[in-house]
């Protein structure tokens, strides 16, 4: 913020408002490297500023033409990168759902009209709905929310089915811990998504739609209104949408359920309802909202379409693999250099996201695994580095491609602590109304507990594993049935972690606070005192240049000697 | 959890209520809409709003309460000036958020789920929000603070105290 009015203020002082168009834009996937500003047409990127460098580029760059090089990115070699286009992070990277975020002004419809926006859905209206429904059949475009279902199927159930009022749906309830791709599309090119929905409206004979946001969600829900506002008052949303075509869009506002991405319960909390699934079929697609035909797409689904009409299912389709078409988004986060978003074809190695386009783990420590597919996911050890990102292989692997979260862990990371943590947000956010979901995922969290506290059997394990075939089998929804995965795949390739924690009473990544102890090493302290001063507890005590020795009964492993001694005489075991 | 009875609402309370009442075609698909208006007016939603709502929509007020309290982000208890809600999620637990926690409860001398005495500041564990990029994060009312350190949690908290 500072720096953009930093940037403002000498941009108007310099008379170059005429020249220079400043606009905020969504964010361009790397969050570890804000406040970035790119300059147009060369894409000039600059990084990690503060008000005065913003400064220092409107006179440089923008008025003498001269790049700032001390404030363009490095690349792992510290070497400068000139452009946005040659950065590492983005080289690899195929931008098609992205195409547009950190190009365009997304509070600007006329911008998203200059790079072709709404030329989509005024070609779509030429075409038979068949035909439409056809394209996307035949670009392979499958759901981005988790199912990965072929929207164009999905389509075409809707269109078959004769009814006085249909639906289409956006779905931005995004909650997966990890993933951030529908918040920053709709941040970041709102038009796409709304001329993608409008496009299904036509395809399936629907002339309401519904955009389902969280709250938590709050320059979302403004930005995507905006956009919204400036469609009607184009006619591209409203009442004969290029004279042929009535569709209107709406916003609904979540508010801070996670089980309200699940289809059936979003549509529930649309209607004024707690939002609680209910079995399936009838599919939504028969009976929806209001008991209606209803098509309910992802935010990144509907962010392709206008992308795919524009440039023919077969250029989508040529890129991928034989059964995941086109590219995916995923968010980068957890313990890894380039934190943010990227999009790649599907079949890219999680090798080449981690290391070369995510810059690999920071503090040179070793890459240990990564979440994929959030709490309905599972993990994915070293020995699968060279694994191609798609549906099928990540399902081989025990994990899902899901909504597109990889959480990438290293290897200070405690496994049996992670899938405690994803089952203990699946217990938060269990609905209550099975009870399979609501009272096995429970049980499954109190054994997961009582393992990273020492106290866990061999026989918890065999537990664990039953409880988790019956959720499975039994519960009611989607959340209920994937909330195992997490647990069975850190069972599957880290079993010796939680024998570690079982049967020798030891946490092997030295994180479970019941089993680890400090010790201070007699040969390295100096008696310099400062871990007495600082411990909460007063469990250290030592005659000053003597060592130390910490009383383990009053010990409460918070850590603070650790932090704190500068001769590596504490250390945890 | 009882429906929060105190009805010592003031006269603009009450308008604020009403508006948000008759803004809405009073029909169930906007029972939510309405919810988070009066929310946003009040900091919370009152048990004597619940009733306004019910009434106006002609549906039982225990249906109101309890869609209401379906959903997180209604507080029908009415808890602090602030709330403090920090990501207890996947990738803020990995990159250090425990040790925020420690530094919030240290700071404020609650645990999560209460309020402090003054009624200034509430602290809540919350679910992703979707801003993993600048982990661990947490959000003070509207505001996001990402890439936390315990150290940073004595500024942020005084910034609110001093109003």
């Amino acid at each position: 913020m500072e720096v953009e009015a930093a940037m403002k203020s000498k941009i108007s002082a310099l008379n170059l408002e005429a020249e220079v168009s400043l606009f905020d834009t969504g964010c361009v996937g790397t969050c570890d490297l804000g406040p970035v500003v790119i300059v147009y047409p060369e894409g000039t990127f600059y990084v990690k500023l503060k008000p005065a460098d913003a400064e220092e580029i409107v006179t440089e760059h923008l008025l003498k033409g001269r790049v700032v090089q001390r404030l363009l990115s490095k690349d792992a070699d510290h070497v400068e990168v000139p452009s946005i286009f040659e950065h590492p992070f983005f080289a690899k990277q195929k931008r098609i759902a992205l195409r547009n975020l950190g190009v365009i002004n997304p509070e600007s419809i006329d911008e998203y009209i200059a790079v072709g926006g709404y030329a989509s859905l005024g070609k779509v209206l030429e075409m038979t709905q068949d035909e439409v429904i056809k394209l996307v059949l035949d670009s392979g475009l499958r759901g981005r929310g988790g199912a990965g279902f072929p929207t164009g199927r999905k389509w075409a159930f809707a269109k078959a089915v004769e009814a006085d009022q249909k639906y289409v749906i956006i779905n931005g309830d995004e909650g997966d811990p990890g993933a951030f791709m529908d918040r920053s599309v709709l941040e970041g090119d709102p038009h796409s998504v709304i001329e993608g929905l409008a496009i299904a409206g036509y395809a399936i004979g629907a002339t309401q739609g519904y955009a389902y946001v969280r709250a938590e969600y709050p320059l979302a829900i403004k930005r995507l209104q905006i956009a919204i506002d400036q469609a009607r008052e184009y006619g591209l949303l409203g009442k004969g949408i290029f004279g042929k075509f009535d569709f209107d869009l709406e916003i609904r506002k979540g508010a801070g359920a996670f089980v309200c991405g699940e289809e059936t319960a979003l549509m529930r909390s649309i209607e004024g309802m707690r939002g609680q699934p209910r079995p399936k079929p009838p599919f939504p697609a028969v009976s929806g909202l209001w008991g209606k035909p209803t098509i309910i797409n992802n935010v990144e689904t509907l962010a392709n379409v206008p992308a795919i009409i524009q440039n023919g299912p077969f250029w989508y389709s040529s890129f991928g693999t034989e059964t995941s078409k086109g590219t995916k988004v995923f968010a980068l986060a957890g313990n890894i250099n380039n934190t943010g978003l990227i999009e790649v074809p599907f079949g890219t190695t999680l090798r080449e996201v981690v290391f070369e386009i995510g810059g690999g783990i920071p503090n040179g420590k070793e890459f240990k695994a990564v979440q994929a597919g959030g709490p309905s996911g599972g993990c994915i050890p070293a020995s699968l580095l060279d694994i191609p990102l798609d549906y099928e292989s990540l399902q081989k692997a025990g994990a899902i491609v899901g909504s597109g979260g990889l959480i990438v862990m290293d290897s200070d990371t405690c496994m049996v602590d992670v899938a405690r943590f994803f089952l203990e947000f699946t217990v938060d956010e269990s609905c209550g109304q099975c009870t399979p979901c609501r009272e096995g995922t429970k049980r499954m969290l109190e054994i997961l507990t009582k393992i990273t506290k020492g106290r866990g059997t061999l026989e918890d394990i065999t537990k664990l594993e039953t409880l988790a075939k019956a959720i499975t089998q039994t519960s009611l929804c989607q959340l209920g049935i994937t909330a195992p995965n997490p647990v069975l795949s850190t069972l599957r390739y880290f079993r010796d972690e939680y024998l570690a924690h079982v049967v020798d009473k030891t946490c092997p990544a030295k994180v479970c606070r019941e089993l680890i102890t400090f010790d201070i090493l007699p040969d390295k302290c100096t008696g310099c005192t400062i871990c007495a001063r600082n411990c909460p507890t007063h469990a250290i005590s030592g005659e000053r240049k003597q060592a130390h020795v910490i009383d383990q009964s009053a010990c409460i492993k918070c850590g603070e000697c650790l932090v704190r001694c500068k001769f590596d005489a504490v250390v945890k075991v | 959890m009882a429906i929060n009875e105190s009805c010592c609402c003031s006269a603009e309370e009450e308008a604020a209520v009403q508006a948000a009442i008759n803004d809405f075609e009073p029909i169930r698909t906007n029972l939510i809409p309405i919810l988070h208006r009066i929310q946003d007016e009040l900091g919370q939603i009152p048990g004597w709003a619940m009733e306004a709502v019910a009434d106006k929509l002609d549906i039982p007020l225990a249906d109101v309460w309890g869609t209401a309290s379906f959903y997180t982000m209604f507080d029908l208890k009415g808890r602090a000036k602030h709330i403090i809600r920090l990501c207890e999620s996947p990738p803020c637990h990995i990159t250090g958020a425990k040790k925020v926690l420690e530094a919030l409860k240290d700071e404020l001398g609650i645990e999560p789920g209460e309020v402090t005495e003054d009624g200034l500041f509430g602290l809540e564990l919350v679910s992703c929000f979707g801003v993993c990029g600048v982990a661990p994060a947490m959000i003070v009312d509207h505001q996001v603070y990402g890439n936390l350190t315990p150290e940073m949690v004595p500024d942020v908290i005084a910034k609110y105290r001093e109003g």
